[in-house]
């Protein structure tokens, strides 16, 4: 009963096409902005900037660059580790080779390499689909790593293939700080959460989405698939690129191409499976959910006092069963949960 | 229908003044096989402007090849598409959609995961200019654009009387309100020629009404030329100005309702004489 | 260009492909008969491998009764699967039931390990890894005999495979089952069973495949990602064909290892770990079904 909508008449297209049409939503975003900007930096560990909230947003980042092909676009990609990689390295060498290069021009100019890398390896999606799509992009995965190994330039011949990300500076201001960083991804990861929302609403997110539940149809009415699926490949790889340079920079620190392997792709689709494909609030959520769940397992292994190989493989495990909890309770994932919930709540505390 | 023009939609000509034009399509000789499979031999015919043309005939005649080769997903080894004088060869799918040819199809082609109003909205895709990026912004040209199409939606959506479902997941919809959907995405594209492959088929009666009234709504209010598939006669003899009978891929009998009703080959066909 | 070298290599990769091929056909398996891309076909390997070395290392029993008991394991593994994600999972879009089956796969592989430890192990088989004197002697050619032996039984498995499938009644109702679960269950196909005597046939492939793969490499986690192996084999044999699936080992395993062996020295190497990959990327391009695969018609 708190949440009805009753009172909130929408006289004008305008006001019903917002993002969030209902009241309650808008103070609920507002006030989690406000913790988001304001209380978390006062109060936060540095622990839980490190560990728990960087690795959240930039994980949002790259299930909301894998949600747009996958969940929106319909084309499923287990490539997405590759193009964060292309970002974080591409990233680096533009900061290293120009000079006083300002460091976010530097990410926009490594997800914009990650995004022709993204066309390139999308070219398939025009003949191919479904698994084989998926087996294709498996070529993506593995290829571009297999790239940034063998090719030293790349990595500024660095025996190893490390590469230390070098300091953020933005304007005379150094970024070093657990909570400096945590607000430039914050500020980064919220600028492209409200592009991509803006992308979704619009004729682009339709054209994808049409795309997905039938391409011939499409066609048909006068989409264009190639431009389409191109596209979707383009602003995906993106996504995952600014993510990747985030990973380097704001995270990690130092990365070499193995941090970028098939299993950081498979965790990156399980967080948009189990937040919710074709949704944005449900990347989020997913992504919230795979960071937090193996410090709640280490948590209770811990109290248990379980060795870790055990915890481990408790991890595997737990994942492995909740991925197929969620896809027959709910496929649709967390963000859909999120939706009943807030149907409930119009009615509640009284039945129906 | 009063309503409809008191709605202020775009392109109604004064009620009443509605007449059959020119020749807006015209077909020659068109074949069209499928390895060795003949779907259509050798047909050919012509769609007035502003006029309603059936294509009827028993089941596997060829009607739908014949829709799919005017909308431009086959295209036929022989024969030539003339469209207002133009002649179209290889014309693609994507031409056809931006010359104006819009169409619905037998098995409901809705993109299921999306809502009425998104499906309806897609029909609008040619005619929205903004590239992606401004879209991302959703500022300026590319809000007012966004806007203006929905506005034009929204007339649909109330000639279509949809009103009350326009956020409804079009998968949870029962049929007859699905092909309704169907014919409003096609119509949001104010197409100049409307294809419509069997608008009803799997409808109780009251719903055949109410689709034949949109259908002769849409034909009088905008004078959208209309070459529709339909298997109830009632409906064909009623609302049709000229029909085409098909039956094995070839042209049997071609002319107004009456005509065909009366020739031999049709009602041969239709009881299965034996060829 | 040394000859001899060339037909070792030749040969080196066209047996590494049947055994990628052994681990093929149970995709292709349970493919054929549900429907469903079984992702968890990988840890099914290791976990029969796994649990088979172990009962021989840890309890002391010679393989003749570690292997029955082992089959016995993956019997029930697959019941349970069938019973607690398939059922559920009826009629789902195939999407939905892939990423299952790589939930499924992570499930298995921290259940293996969690059962029997993450060391690895070695698995003797009695077969040497030696060269065959016949080949080496007359040829000058030096080929394993442990490869050879494992080509053998891959060969006699396939073959039963074959046969079951196209001649069997129980083989022609899982290729009716593949097409339609509804309509299947519909006519009186006793759908549940069919899928666990399915689950059972490939698990006991990957019993196979993991008995051999495991003496050659060592049974280790490693063993997982060798089900990615199988999938350029599958693109380039087709999803749902037995001898497709040969066909394309063999390919795989053969340009893979040739690849390695001439072009890998000058591009820096490592090339095995794509190469099989964009190989099968550039057939679909030219033929997205596969050499043997069926072609899906869409109609509008």
């Amino acid at each position: 009963m708190y949440y009805r909508e009753a009172g909130q008449f929408k006289t004008s297209y305008a006001a019903d096409s917002r993002i969030f049409p209902i009241r309650q939503d808008r103070t609920g975003m507002l006030l989690l902005c406000v913790v988001a900007f304001v209380l978390v930096p006062f109060w936060a560990t540095p622990y839980a900037f490190s560990a728990i909230l960087i690795p959240f947003l930039i994980f949002s980042l790259a299930a909301l660059g894998l949600n747009i092909l996958t969940g929106y676009a319909g084309q499923l990609s287990l490539g997405s580790a590759a193009f964060m990689a292309v970002g974080a390295f591409a990233s680096y060498n533009f900061v290293l080779r120009i000079p006083g290069i300002p460091v976010l021009l530097a990410f926009v100019l490594g997800g914009l390499c990650a995004a022709l890398v993204g066309i390139a390896f999308g070219l398939p999606s025009l003949r191919i689909r479904g698994f084989y799509l998926a087996a294709a992009t498996l070529a993506t995965q593995f290829f571009v790593v297999w790239c940034l190994t063998k090719i030293p330039w790349l990595t500024n011949h660095s025996s190893s293939g490390v590469i230390t990300a070098q300091k953020i500076v933005i304007a005379g201001y150094a970024i070093d700080t657990p909570a400096g960083k945590y607000l430039l991804t914050l500020a980064i990861v919220g600028i492209m959460a409200l592009l991509a929302k803006n992308m979704v609403r619009s004729n682009v997110g339709r054209s994808w989405m049409a795309v997905r539940d039938m391409d011939v149809a499409a066609e048909v009415i006068g989409i264009r698939p190639m431009r389409t699926k191109l596209l979707a490949f383009a602003v995906s790889s993106f996504y995952c690129g600014v993510a990747g340079a985030l990973y380097a920079y704001a995270y990690l620190g130092t990365v070499e191409p193995e941090a970028y392997n098939l299993d950081l792709s498979f965790r990156i689709l399980f967080m948009i499976i189990i937040g919710g494909v074709g949704s944005i609030l449900g990347s989020f959520l997913g992504a919230a959910f795979i960071v937090l769940l193996p410090i709640l397992l280490n948590v209770i292994a811990h109290a248990l006092s379980l060795p870790t190989s055990v915890a481990s493989n408790l991890e595997l495990m737990v994942f492995g069963a909740l991925i197929i909890f969620f896809l027959i309770v709910e496929p649709h994932g967390l963000a859909r949960l999120w939706q009943i919930t807030k149907e409930k709540l119009r009615l509640w505390p009284f039945p129906h | 229908m009063n309503a409809v023009t008191e709605a202020g939609l775009i392109d109604a000509p004064a009620p009443g003044a509605r007449r059959i034009g020119e020749v807006i399509l015209d077909l020659r000789n068109i074949s069209l096989s499928f390895g060795g499979v003949k779907a259509l031999t050798d047909i050919s015919f012509d769609v007035r402007e502003h006029e309603i043309r059936a294509i009827i005939g028993p089941n596997g005649a060829g009607k739908s090849s014949m829709l799919n080769v005017i909308n431009g997903v086959y295209h036929p080894q022989q024969g030539e598409i003339v469209y207002r004088g133009q002649p179209r060869r290889g014309m693609n799918t994507h031409d056809a959609a931006s010359s104006g040819i819009a169409r619905t199809f037998q098995n409901i082609a809705l993109f299921k995961g999306m809502t009425v109003l998104d499906n309806i909205m897609t029909g609008r895709n040619l005619k929205m200019k903004s590239s992606f990026l401004l879209q991302a912004l959703y500022w300026g040209p590319a809000q007012r654009e966004e806007l203006a199409h929905r506005k034009e939606v929204e007339k649909v959506i109330d000639f279509l009387e949809i009103q009350h479902i326009r956020k409804t997941p079009v998968g949870r919809l029962p049929y007859g309100l699905q092909k309704r959907v169907e014919l409003g995405r096609a119509l949001a594209a104010q197409p100049e020629i409307l294809l419509l492959d069997e608008p009803m088929a799997g409808m109780n009666v009251e719903e055949k009404q109410d689709m034949c009234r949109f259908i002769l709504d849409v034909n009088d209010q905008f004078g959208t030329t209309i070459v529709l598939i339909e298997h109830d006669m009632g409906v064909v003899m009623d609302i049709s100005d000229r029909v085409v009978v098909l039956d094995y891929g070839r042209k049997i009998a071609d002319g107004t309702p009456d005509e065909v009703r009366a020739s031999q080959d049709v009602i041969n066909a239709y009881l299965g004489v034996a060829h | 260009m040394n000859l001899n070298f060339f037909f070792e290599v030749l040969i080196g990769g066209l047996l590494s492909g049947v055994m990628y091929a052994l681990v093929a056909l149970g995709f292709v398996l349970i493919y054929k008969a549900s429907g469903v891309f079984n992702f968890a076909q990988g840890a099914m390997v290791f976990f029969a491998a796994l649990t088979c070395v172990s009962i021989v290392n840890r309890f002391g029993l010679s393989l003749w009764l570690a292997v029955p008991l082992t089959m016995a394991a993956m019997v029930v593994l697959g019941l349970a699967i069938e019973r607690l994600v398939l059922r559920p999972l009826v009629n789902q879009p195939e999407i939905t039931l892939f990423m299952a089956t790589i939930g499924l796969s992570f499930f298995i592989e921290g259940l293996a390990q969690m059962l029997w430890g993450a060391q690895v192990q070695r698995l003797d088989l009695g077969i040497e890894d030696v060269p065959m004197e016949a080949l080496m002697n007359r040829f000058n050619i030096v080929v394993s005999r442990f490869d050879v032996a494992a080509a053998g039984i891959c060969g006699v498995l396939v073959a039963a495979l074959a046969f079951f499938f196209s001649r069997t009644k129980v083989g022609r109702a899982l290729r009716a089952v593949a097409d339609d679960h509804q309509a299947a269950l519909a006519v009186g196909i006793p759908l549940h069973h069919i899928w666990g005597i399915v689950w059972a046939v490939a698990g006991f492939v990957a019993l196979v495949a993991g008995m051999l793969w495991g003496a050659r490499n060592g049974v280790q986690f490693s063993l997982t990602f060798i089900a990615l192996k199988a999938l350029p084999v599958l693109i380039l044999g087709g999803f749902t064909s037995v001898p497709g699936a040969i066909v394309g080992g063999l390919i795989i395993g053969a340009s893979e290892k040739m690849a390695e062996v001439y072009i890998g020295p000058m591009v820096g190497g490592g090339i095995e770990g794509w190469f099989p990959y964009v190989l099968a990327l550039l057939f679909l391009l030219v033929r997205p079904e596969g050499l043997f695969g069926e072609r899906i018609i869409r109609r509008i």
